[in-house]
């Protein structure tokens, strides 16, 4: 029955449209912001994968008691403590980057920082100085 | 045993340093500590390659737990080999960044380079020692991290988008490589390397394992920027700081490539990657086109350090050749251009890195007859350049020949021939510097004066010394490789 496959994967179907949204806002989006938010978004979805590998069905916290004998599996979680502090620490240098872009650049939309490259700019240059030549 | 510690240590040692940089708040010293740091770093790994080649490889337990429970620190001959690697190259170019520091980052900011620096090797070192896979994502991660920082530092402003465009596609990489690690574990319930490759087809489905795979050589394709996922690799090495250019150049790659090694031959083994999946056809299609592609748009940049990037994506696609023929011969071939492109490279970038803080420019439309003007620096650029060419002599030709044999043995001799059309690809793009190199006539308006800096000219020369050593004296590159593939591939050596 797909439609009990569904319920029963909830977690994992999930994380996939999480992770498609994350990708797909990360390339289609132009806004520099958007795209963090998209690849946040993608990290996040990795996390709840992760967390749901740990659950184990009927299971309860792993604290040791004498009333359970069936624990949850506890090492994803920490797994993904360690995982989201990477996340953060990404969010934060490129939103680091994003304050410099914009400083330096005026613009967090990509098409527009293209055009406004230094490259760009300097090739326009020689290309226009050897023309006199 | 203090040697078992030193595995450890190589790891901790630059970790620890890196904040006490930030502390020092004057240039110099916080140069000479970073110098001291990866002298240290290269002492460390030149014990531990005895150590590996004279009584095998040494497995260290973090805390006291052992495998496969706590995280394991295993050093086999390629993991040694490519340890020395990585801090030979980090100990001649930290007394390099002296001069070429001050001259292109803003003096309040030169200790956090240093600090930034020590992070990165920290992250790559970890990589290649560990042998706990999430602790391979995580010193992934804190290596990218500190490159996406490092090319941001970069005098053109242009240098904060390249850095903002590596960090997406980096962490995209990276995060496939954490999702593919998920689904190992989900399958085998551990970590270890060792315990995976025993687990691994004892999966009660193989379905996951076959995604992992996927994801994981993906996310390994995109940081070692195999064609066609290199996109980002040009700009980053363009507009980051000279010695961050010659460093990632050298090392970066380098890295990602021992990973797939690792993963493909340790972790999955030969027989599931290569009978299982057709990774060889995958990996040899892409890797030929990465050869003419990387190389031809090469032969068409004006700017130095984007045409050497260019190289570079080509001279990723010959390691990868050899590592597709799985053969030992193949696999020597891509260990020793690994060691050998580090070295060839890695001078390349130091001398463009030269010509930049001496003439202000690195592009080859305004370095016309700089042959005459400094001699040292250019012809080291031109020696590195027939290097990646491979002219006999030079340790590129002994890499090739390598590469060549192994495509033979596999009885595809058009491969062989699309490994020379690359060197002839290269004979193009280093041509076009000799040319202006030399034979273009100086310009009159032309004032300048080069200082001859010793700091700087050293450590050229030092790399660009070593890839002749090497590609005349090959009794000690070639041992250690045949060594590593020998035990890659599962034979005894």
């Amino acid at each position: 029955m797909p439609a009990m496959e569904v319920i029963t994967h909830v977690n994992y179907w999930a994380a996939i449209i999480l992770a498609s949204t994350g990708l797909y806002a990360v390339i289609a989006r132009t806004n520099l912001i958007k795209k963090l938010i998209g690849l946040s978004l993608f990290q996040t979805s990795v996390f709840l994968l992760f967390i749901t590998v740990g659950k184990v069905s009927n299971a309860t916290a792993p604290i040791l008691s004498d009333l359970h004998q069936v624990y949850s599996n506890p090492l994803p979680h920490v797994l993904i403590l360690t995982a989201i502090v990477v996340s953060v620490s990404t969010l934060a240098v490129g939103l680091a980057l994003t304050i410099v872009i914009k400083k330096e650049f005026g613009s967090v939309e990509e098409d527009e920082l293209e055009a406004l490259q230094d490259s760009q700019t300097k090739e326009a240059k020689l290309a226009l100085e050897s023309d006199r030549e | 045993m203090i040697t078992n510690h030193l595995s450890i240590l190589l790891v901790v040692l630059p970790l620890l340093a890196a904040p006490v940089c930030v502390l020092l708040k004057h240039h110099t010293i916080a140069w000479a500590f970073s110098t001291l740091i990866s002298w240290s770093l290269f002492a460390i790994s030149i014990l531990l390659l005895i150590h590996v080649l004279e009584f095998g490889s040494i497995s260290y337990h973090l805390g006291g737990w052992a495998p496969p429970f706590g995280i394991e620190y295993r050093l086999d001959t390629l993991n040694a080999f490519l340890l020395l690697i990585v801090t030979a190259i980090t100990a001649i170019i930290t007394p390099y960044a002296l001069k070429s520091v001050a001259a292109e980052i803003s003096a309040k900011r030169h200790n956090l380079f240093y600090a930034v620096y020590l992070l990165s090797i920290t992250g790559f070192l970890g990589i290649i020692s560990t042998g706990d896979v999430f602790n391979i994502y995580v010193f992934m991660e804190i290596s990218s991290l500190a490159s996406y920082v490092l090319i941001s530092l970069g005098s053109s402003r242009d240098a904060t988008v390249s850095a903002f465009r590596y960090l997406i596609i980096g962490t995209i990489g990276a995060t496939f490589l954490l999702i593919g690690i998920g689904l190992l574990y989900m399958m085998t319930g551990t970590l270890n390397i060792t315990d995976l490759s025993e687990r691994i087809l004892l999966s009660p489905d193989m379905r996951p394992i076959f995604a992992a795979f996927a994801f994981i050589t993906v996310g390994i394709f995109i940081k070692l920027a195999l064609f066609p996922l290199h996109i980002w690799l040009p700009n980053a090495y363009t507009y980051a700081p000279s010695i961050i250019s010659a460093y990632l150049a050298a090392i970066a790659t380098k890295v990602a490539a021992y990973l797939l090694l690792r993963f493909v031959f340790t972790l999955f083994g030969k027989d599931f990657a290569f009978n299982e999946i057709p990774l060889m056809e995958i990996l040899l299609s892409l890797s030929l086109l990465a050869i003419i592609i990387g190389s031809s748009v090469a032969a068409f940049q004006n700017d130095l350090k984007r045409l050497f990037a260019y190289s570079s994506i080509g001279q990723i696609g010959y390691l990868c050749v050899g590592i597709s023929f799985a053969s030992v011969t193949g696999l020597t071939g891509a260990i020793v251009h690994m060691f050998n492109h580090a070295v060839m490279k890695g001078g390349i970038f130091l001398a463009i890195g030269y010509l930049v803080y001496s003439t202000g420019s690195s592009d080859l439309r305004t370095l016309n007859g700089i042959g005459r003007k400094m001699p040292y620096t250019t012809a080291a650029l031109v020696i590195g350049g027939l290097g990646l060419i491979g002219i006999p002599g030079t340790s590129g030709f002994v890499s090739k020949w390598y590469l060549v044999q192994a495509a033979l043995e596999a009885d595809l001799w058009p491969v062989a021939i699309i490994i020379l059309l690359g060197s002839l690809l290269a004979l193009i793009y280093v041509g076009r510097v000799i040319e202006a190199a030399y034979f273009q006539p100086v310009p009159e308006e032309d004032l300048f004066q080069p200082n001859a800096q010793w700091q700087m000219i050293v450590p050229i020369w030092l790399l660009i010394s070593a890839s002749i050593y090497f590609g005349i004296h090959t009794d000690i590159t070639i041992p250690i490789a045949e060594n590593a593939a020998q035990l890659l591939v599962g034979l005894e050596p």
